[in-house]
């Protein structure tokens, strides 16, 4: 068992082991102008400084904690984070209602599907222009964008989920005496779960996606707003470093969110592994 | 009165000292003149046609036919999830018109609540009526000890085998006490030993809370084994063909020359309307 984990950990390496090492080659035998391509060792460099905070500890400007978290990643990926997260609870907060009405009502369906799907195909970065000219600078046009990334994708699937519920269950509960409350409350939105945190799922992946593009035009910090002001200095290592973090943070809020929907889905078919 | 014949006294008299005293037979169930019609793509299907039937209370009933004899759909009609087109379905003397927790349901595919532990899915039916939380676990405690439930009481549905399933979707329908039990298929997705023992239990179940039950089966074995009465379908339109008392004494054995004798009439009876349920299907004029 440890062996073959073992195993498989080296597997992973292997090929990410083996570009960096060409990577790094190249940059050392000067094949490639270390402007345009820094080599890796000297974006981790960079990225630890980016990292750690700015100056060194001084007890009287406050906690060791906030010291700890005063580096400028850790703001800009809080700051990111934020954004994230406000824009998600605006979009899916929206999108969960109107998804639930649109999925139990044909007639609401009816009425408001067609304008749904005229909206869908927007990319929520067409938006940029109308969003700076509604909401002018700052967090609020962020969070906009990001609202309608996170929207549509809980918004189609929980109509889905609501939609796909199996009417075997819809019987039971109406045999076991259930009113029509009853069955929305404890049959329908349950059984609609899985659909609906996929949806969130895609829904926080796309706002994630979101955030970098809106802080490269609406605000002043952010892990989008720091990559393209280190292009403006040429710091092309500090740009890669920057990358490198969205990509972990990305990757960890996708396993955060996974990890919570095998914990709600616990009951579901198909999730144990 | 006074045009009542002497006689009849006299004939009652008699009778009461031949017969041993028990309750009257009181009708539970009575379905009259029931049609159903579906609407299909280029016709229409008649799965029922003029249905009569009294189920009385306490009674052990199984709907025995091949498949799309309407014995399925006779059973929804009971539970009130599809009405007749014609005719009409009373319960305890009340026209059914819609489900209801008076006539609990327990369906081939379970129809667990996968999402809700043991426990809960038993305990669901309660918190609907309302029941107050001691009550409702001191029942469901008492359920899963019924149906040898306990150690699972905890796990979700997809954690227990086909038998377990079916047990717990038993008890949640016990929960509610109702005095009627309508099962649809309940045993036909269950390995040979697990359906037996689960005949066996169910058999039990029924002779303790003396509910009546309509079981609806396409298995000649099964409904011999169980029912005190086997009403025989035919295939489209779904008409009454034969109505059988079984008068074998439980624990019924299944290689007894009695049971067999029944087996081999029953045999004919249905084998006659399953081919004609193949010869429809073959030439392809059906569409479900």
């Amino acid at each position: 068992m440890h062996t073959s984990r073992l195993k498989s950990v080296a597997e992973g390496l292997a090929v990410p082991v083996v570009a960096l090492l060409l990577w790094q080659l190249a940059c050392t035998l000067g094949l490639v102008n270390p402007m345009v391509l820094p080599s890796p060792a000297a974006v981790a460099v960079r990225w630890w400084a980016y990292l750690a905070p700015m100056e060194a500890y001084d007890p009287a400007a406050g906690s060791y904690l906030a010291w700890l978290f005063s580096g400028e990643m850790i703001q800009d990926s809080i700051g990111s984070l934020t954004r994230v997260a406000l824009g998600f609870f605006v979009g899916a907060g929206l999108a969960l209602p109107l998804g639930l009405f649109m999925g139990s009502s044909d007639a609401i369906y009816r009425h408001i599907n067609p304008l749904m799907q005229v909206l869908r195909p927007i990319p929520p970065i067409a938006y940029i222009p109308l969003s700076i000219l509604w909401f002018g600078l700052g967090n609020a046009p962020a969070v906009f964008l990001i609202a309608i990334g996170a929207f549509f994708p809980v918004l189609m699937n929980t109509i889905a989920g609501v939609r796909h519920v199996d009417g075997i269950y819809i019987r039971a509960a109406r045999s076991l005496g259930a009113s029509r409350l009853t069955i929305f409350r404890r049959v329908i939105l349950p059984a609609a779960t899985p659909y609906i945190l996929s949806g969130a799922r895609i829904g926080i992946g796309t706002a994630f996606i979101v955030v970098i593009v809106a802080e490269m035009i609406a605000v002043n910090n952010g892990l989008g707003f720091r990559i393209l002001e280190a292009r403006e200095y040429f710091w092309s290592d500090k740009i890669i470093a920057g990358m490198f973090t969205i990509g972990i943070l990305g990757l960890g809020i996708d396993m955060a969110v996974s990890r919570l929907n095998n914990h709600l889905l616990r009951w579901h078919r198909g999730l144990e592994s | 009165m006074s045009l009542q014949p002497a006689s009849v006294e006299a004939i009652s008299d008699h009778a009461m000292l031949i017969e041993p005293i028990v309750a009257p037979a009181s009708p539970h169930i009575v379905i009259e003149g029931v049609d159903k019609r579906f609407v299909v793509p280029g016709g229409e299907i008649v799965a029922l046609k003029d249905i009569d039937l009294t189920i009385n209370r306490g009674e052990f009933v199984c709907l025995l036919g091949p498949s799309g004899c309407g014995k399925s759909t006779l059973l929804n009609a009971i539970a009130g999830f599809s009405a007749p087109t014609k005719g009409t379905i009373a319960v305890e003397k009340r026209k059914v018109s819609a489900p209801g927790p008076d006539r609990g349901m327990v369906f081939q595919e379970y129809a667990l609540f996968p999402w809700m532990s043991v426990a809960a899915n038993i305990a669901f039916g309660l918190e609907i009526k309302g029941m107050k939380r001691a009550d409702i676990d001191a029942r469901v405690a008492e359920l899963l000890a019924m149906l040898k439930l306990t150690e699972f009481r905890d796990r979700f549905p997809k954690d227990l085998s086909g038998g377990m399933r079916q047990r717990v979707a038993i008890a949640r329908v016990l929960a509610l006490d109702s005095p009627v039990m309508l099962m649809d298929e309940p045993f036909g997705a269950l390995d040979a030993l697990t359906r037996r023992s689960l005949q066996d239990e169910l058999i039990r179940i029924w002779s303790a809370t003396g509910k009546t039950i309509v079981f609806v089966t396409h298995s000649i074995e099964e409904s011999i084994y169980l029912a005190d009465r086997i009403v025989v379908l035919t295939y489209r339109p779904g008409t009454i063909k034969r109505d059988i008392k079984v008068e074998l004494p439980r624990p019924r054995d299944s290689a007894s020359p009695a049971f067999n004798e029944l087996k081999r009439e029953l045999g004919a009876l249905v084998t006659a309307e399953q081919h004609r349920f193949e010869e429809v299907e073959l030439k392809g004029l059906t569409t479900d």
